[in-house]
């Protein structure tokens, strides 16, 4: 099943229903109860003096968010009603992100030892609107966190914008370019691989998981080669790796590109290995063994693809 | 101090690359947008920049300064502006717009160099207020 047509409009808003009709889903509690070091490095990162927290054993109540941040936790990640729009808008060509709203509502203020559990409700898509970074769509969801006991303690609503960056932006920013000719060789995104390309889009390297036994597994496919469980999760790489292997290519010319360029196998620490090429590197000095580290390169004014360029060892 | 019209002192805030990172890891936010400088400029932003929950947590931090430790927070609502970017500074204006029901609620403007980064308003109960609860 492969869905890399961009949606239309119309099947953009029945998606979002879909979703919205959902309700709420409620993700994995926080991996901490609410605590004294937390709220100390908040406050101090903050410069926030009120003593009432410590003294109270209280947390910021704008601290709601960090207790069920997922961090750097090769953890699975909660499936949330959000990532689905968000992958259908970003095949859509709605790659850009930008954060409109922040609205938080405390019930009260979470108390040290509590386990806050988040669950999120995505509750609107409006659109297709015009707007000064381009047209894109509105999204909107709910998160609230609960306490043990189901009492909700605060609440979110959290509004984005997905635009499409308008083409005709790029010479305005970058005078001495010329446009960039649309880079001819697409990935493939569909329902396996969006997850990835939304990652690329946010600085993220992902590897999938499996959501019951968490192999990591690359490239990404809908079953786990290890307890063939279909549930399916990611984690962020590192971004660092060593290449295992590498070509050379210098013919058949490939469309969009310049011969020489190098063709690598990553390997990378989390236990996978991953092609790309390795870029700002001479070519006589590529060694299988040498660091590397993953680079973002844009191709063209929508497609950016992940690289691998010299690292420190 | 809290009757309608009333301004609050102003906040400003350096925001140096150590602000900007230890925010972003105190908030447990580990997109490289908020701590990789090199990775931020390829993606097309000037530098690297305050995180939400930052922006969320300096309106709370901001807010509280001014009302007290005994202040209750209920609400806080951001309309999200221009990034703040590491070496701009980030100065915070408010004023109280309302006062009822036992609740005082603040207009916040958050700017930096490039216009408005935050605006929006917090709304709390003050220590009279929490008196008669």
């Amino acid at each position: 099943m492969s869905e890399a047509k961009p949606m239309t409009d119309e099947e953009l808003h029945e998606l979002a229903d879909k979703q919205a009709a959902l309700g709420e889903v409620r993700g994995t509690p926080a991996p901490d109860p609410v605590n004294v070091p937390m709220i100390r490095h908040w406050l101090a990162a903050m410069g926030d003096e009120n003593p009432v927290y410590l003294d109270k054993g209280v947390a910021p109540p704008a601290m709601a968010q960090v207790w069920t941040m997922q961090g750097l936790r090769p953890t699975a990640k909660d499936r949330s009603p959000v990532d689905d729009i968000m992958a259908a808008l970003n095949a859509g060509g709605y790659t850009g992100v930008v954060a409109t709203n922040c609205e938080q509502t405390y019930h009260r203020y979470a108390r040290l030892g509590e386990r806050l559990t988040p669950a999120t409700r995505f509750t609107g898509l409006a659109g297709p609107k015009k707007t000064a970074l381009g047209v894109g769509f509105f999204a909107t969801w709910n998160v609230t966190w609960y306490a043990e006991d189901d009492e909700p303690v605060a609440e979110m609503l959290f509004r984005v914008l997905k635009f499409r960056p308008p083409a005709a932006k790029a010479p305005a920013k970058a005078p001495a370019e010329a446009l960039k000719e649309p880079y001819p060789l697409r990935p493939a995104i569909n329902q396996d691989t969006a997850f990835f390309w939304e990652g690329v889009q946010k600085g993220e390297l992902r590897i999938q998981s499996c959501a019951d036994c968490g192999l990591l597994r690359h490239p990404p496919g809908p079953l786990c080669p290890h307890c063939r469980s279909a549930g399916r999760s990611y984690t962020v790489a590192s971004g660092e790796g060593t290449l295992y292997s590498y070509v050379v290519h210098h013919h058949p010319p490939v469309p969009g590109r310049e011969p020489p360029f190098v063709v690598g196998v990553v390997e990378l620490p989390e236990g996978v290995r991953i092609v790309g090429n390795v870029v700002d590197c001479p070519l006589d000095e590529v060694r299988i063994g040498m660091p590397l580290r993953v680079t973002y390169r844009p191709m063209d004014d929508e497609l950016v693809l992940p690289m691998w360029t010299p690292g420190e060892s | 101090m809290t009757e309608i019209g009333a301004v609050l002192p102003e906040l400003s805030i350096d925001l140096t690359p150590t602000v900007v990172v230890s925010t972003a890891l105190a908030t447990m936010d580990f997109t490289p947008v908020h701590h990789d400088t090199q990775l931020a400029r390829a993606q097309g932003s000037k530098d690297i920049f305050l995180n939400i929950l930052t922006t969320m947590g300096l309106v709370e931090r901001y807010v509280t300064d001014w009302a007290g430790p005994e202040s209750v927070i209920k609400r806080i609502n951001v309309k999200l502006g221009v990034p703040a970017y590491a070496g701009d500074r980030l100065s915070f204006n408010g004023t109280v717009v309302s006062h009822e029901d036992g609740q005082v609620t603040v207009e916040v403007r958050g700017k930096v160099s490039l216009g408005d980064h935050a605006t929006g308003t917090v709304t709390l109960m003050l220590p009279e207020e929490n008196a008669r609860c």
